[in-house]
């Protein structure tokens, strides 16, 4: 416990540190605003000495980003997706014009799944290539390599991953969940519509399942009625036998399974339950780490009748998220599936050209200045607004998966949730 | 810890466990059958044995693909196709690289750790490139699915059976092969005395091949018969390969009795543990007490009973 009171005090004087910094920028974004009155986004590029004062690489005609993301390793899997989504939306901003009137251009550096090779890689981007904005990481462990080298180096990150929370930088843009706001909603619906009471909950035995779970945790037993979790178990990542917490399911007969199984680990999860007979048309399973990527490995049939609870599902019916299914798949074939996270990569490159777009600058200052308020009305999840926290506010959905590996959305919560890195009562 | 349950459940926890045990045992015993051969007959590191069991996965997966889509009526059989296909693919791949690699290697055999860490990483990428980086399902025939009620916890998984008399089978197989017929008899000559072996007219070269051969091979089945469990990526490999050289070393290289009994007693003790204690702490408490029992019996378990 005692360590854990230590963890808290040292986010909350983290956090307030930010907070004093963040008090101090209101100043800043009057003079960019003052540039961009002088020089209509759209209408004219402005000359390069006035958007770039500090020695990105802009040129008058490009600009350029990076891309950091595991393209070898245990990650390529995941992080596949990601890459493929930030450079169709890098294609689809060149074509409508660029950025301040300039193409963007990226560099690619592969993070091989190594968290020390991701803090480097971030550092030659933003030292040799004096790349504008970095698109990039997945892992929490790979984030938080790279943080203060982004940090040091003043350059601006934009981290597609849901995520375990408790963190928050001027210099980075999350645009997945933190935690609660992936977790609460769910958990009201899961007891409100399915009347869970009692609980599983089931993860892989890392900082992000047991952060949420953690969380998850809290909120059934201090926020649901009546509701009591039975049962707590993490396994380690790549474990395939889950037959003995199988038989304690069996046994204790939660109403709700709730699970942060990840990787490949998930593909035994879900084939075991299906074989040792746990119908989920009789008992709920709600899963915060399953999406259509998972899918494809675990196989329909096994996953069908499960819930997930994100923010994102591919077959969302806007026309918003039409455009962007139909452009993914023609830019990188037919068979591809959309997950909730590839979304979060999508709206990277976007959020930041909307951002330099209200700078009037590339400078990595004026962003994160400018961040706050940002809105994009064309995400393919429906809307997003940065938050001053630099976390998107966003909505949570369930979906309920298909047997062809598809989710039909069940719920979503009416309003966009705001956004809470640093939940009071739930640490 | 036990004042939870009642007699009736903790008899009933008891079987279930035995049971998830029986199939974690014939699951270790399915990876660990061809690495004692690789490892305890010809004293090669092969860090690269998960990739073999990959390639097995990926036949398995492709195999499954073919009869889906030209020959559906066939599908509830396919298993058994794949299995061989698997066999054949993996094994060839094995005689490939000892012909290539590993036979310049026999004399230095920590060199051969390296030289298949190395290979292991290849693999890999060649799987990546090859087959793309995600994971894939295999569908599973009907029949394999679902399980056969004993009383109204306690179920016993079809696939789990499946594994069991598979291992049964191949298990019952290498030991005939190895100590019953004329090539098992070859194979030993030349693992205790090369020179000797070669003086008395036994082709090492070629046993040697056929041996690492075969260790692939058998690889080659349990990667297939691992897509009832798990997923198959590039690099699911590496998920397997700790827990197989821990089996094949807790029971002693050499042994293949050694590697069955170490199979259950590494299966059993983790099973029941994961039932009370939770998953990550059943696989420490396991991993510590064979570290300990290393220390005090650094060539393994069992290896004294065997005749060598």
């Amino acid at each position: 416990m005692s360590s854990n009171n230590d963890k808290s005090n040292t986010f909350s004087s983290t956090r307030r540190k930010l907070l004093m910094g963040m008090a101090t920028l209101p100043a800043v974004p009057l003079l960019a605003q003052a540039g961009l009155f002088s020089t209509p986004a759209h209408a004219q590029t402005p000359a390069t000495a006035d958007v770039n004062t500090t020695g990105l690489a802009v040129t008058d005609d490009e600009v350029t980003v990076g891309i950091l993301h595991s393209i070898t390793g245990t990650m390529a899997i995941s992080e596949t997706g990601s890459v493929q989504a930030e450079k169709l939306a890098i294609e689809q901003i060149n074509a409508m014009g660029g950025v301040l009137g300039r193409k963007i251009k990226y560099v690619q550096e592969d993070g091989a799944s190594d968290w020390p090779t991701f803090a480097e890689k971030a550092k030659k981007l933003l030292v040799q290539d004096k790349v504008a904005a970095i698109m990039g990481c997945w892992t929490s462990a790979s984030r938080k390599a790279v943080l203060p080298v982004v940090e040091q180096y003043n350059g601006m990150l934009y981290y597609p991953t849901f995520y375990e929370g408790l963190e928050q930088s001027k210099n980075v843009i999350y645009t997945g969940q933190e935690a609660t706001q992936q977790i609460l909603a769910g958990l009201d619906w899961v007891q409100r519509e399915k009347n869970g009471k009692t609980f599983y909950l089931i993860g892989s035995d890392y900082i992000w399942p047991r952060t949420s779970m953690k969380i998850a945790r809290k909120h059934i037993e201090g926020h649901l009625k009546d509701s009591s979790v039975v049962g707590e178990e993490y396994f380690p990542l790549g474990h395939t036998q889950f037959n003995s917490v199988i038989n304690k399911i069996k046994l204790k007969k939660p109403d709700v399974i709730y699970a942060a199984v990840v990787g490949g680990s998930n593909v035994a999860f879900y084939k075991q339950l299906k074989a040792a007979g746990i119908d989920l048309s009789k008992q709920t399973l709600l899963t915060i780490s399953v999406t259509e990527d998972e899918i494809d490995g675990i196989g329909g049939e096994n996953f069908a009748g499960a819930y997930s609870c994100m923010k994102y599902f591919q077959s969302l019916d806007n026309p918003n998220n039409k455009d962007f299914v139909a452009a993914f798949k023609k830019m990188w074939g037919e068979k591809t599936v959309i997950g909730d996270v590839t979304q979060a990569a999508y709206l990277g490159p976007w959020l930041w050209k909307m951002t330099v777009e209200k700078a009037g600058s590339f400078d990595v200052d004026k962003i994160a200045a400018a961040s706050p308020g940002i809105e994009f009305t064309k995400a393919p999840e429906g809307y997003v607004k940065i938050h001053k926290n630099h976390h998107l506010w966003s909505k949570t959905r369930v979906g309920k998966a298909l047997v062809d590996g598809q989710f039909e959305v069940v719920f979503e919560t009416p309003d966009l949730i705001e956004p809470d890195p640093f939940p009071k009562g739930y640490q | 810890m036990f004042s939870d349950y009642s007699l009736a459940e903790l008899s009933s926890i008891f079987v279930m466990q035995g049971f998830a045990g029986l199939i974690l045992f014939s699951v270790f015993l399915l990876m660990a059958l061809g690495l004692a051969i690789i490892f305890g007959q010809m004293g090669v590191i092969n860090m690269a044995h998960g990739e073999f069991m990959i390639l097995g996965a990926y036949v398995t997966y492709f195999t499954s693909q073919f009869f889906l889509n030209f020959i559906p009526d066939l599908f509830s059989v396919y298993f058994f196709v794949a299995m061989i296909l698997a066999f054949i693919a993996s094994g060839a791949l094995g005689m490939l690289v000892e012909w290539l690699m590993i036979r310049r290697l026999y004399k230095r055999p920590l060199d051969t750790l390296l030289a298949t860490w190395g290979l292991s990483l290849i693999l890999q990428q060649f799987y990546r490139s090859v087959f793309g980086p995600r994971e894939v399902g295999v569908e599973l025939p009907s029949w394999m699915m679902g399980s056969l009620p004993l009383t109204d916890v306690v179920e016993v998984q079809i696939n789990g059976l499946f594994v069991m008399a598979l291992t049964i089978v191949i298990t019952i197989a290498v030991a005939l092969l190895m100590y019953k017929s004329n090539w098992g008899k070859q194979v030993r000559a030349v693992v205790q005395n090369r020179m000797m072996a070669s003086a008395v007219g036994i082709n090492t070269e070629k046993v040697d091949r056929y041996t690492f051969g075969l260790g692939c091979g058998i690889a080659g089945i349990a990667g297939s018969a691992f897509t009832m469990i798990g997923s198959t990526g590039p690099t699911s490999g590496q998920l397997y390969i700790v827990d197989t050289f821990l089996v094949v070393v807790f029971g002693g290289a050499q042994s293949l009795l050694g590697t069955i009994a170490s199979a259950f007693t590494i299966s059993q003790a983790q099973s029941t543990m994961e039932f009370f204690l939770s998953g990550s702490t059943a696989k420490v408490l396991t991993l510590l007490s064979v570290v300990i029992i290393l220390m005090l019996r650094p060539q393994g378990l069992f290896v004294i009973k065997v005749r060598r």
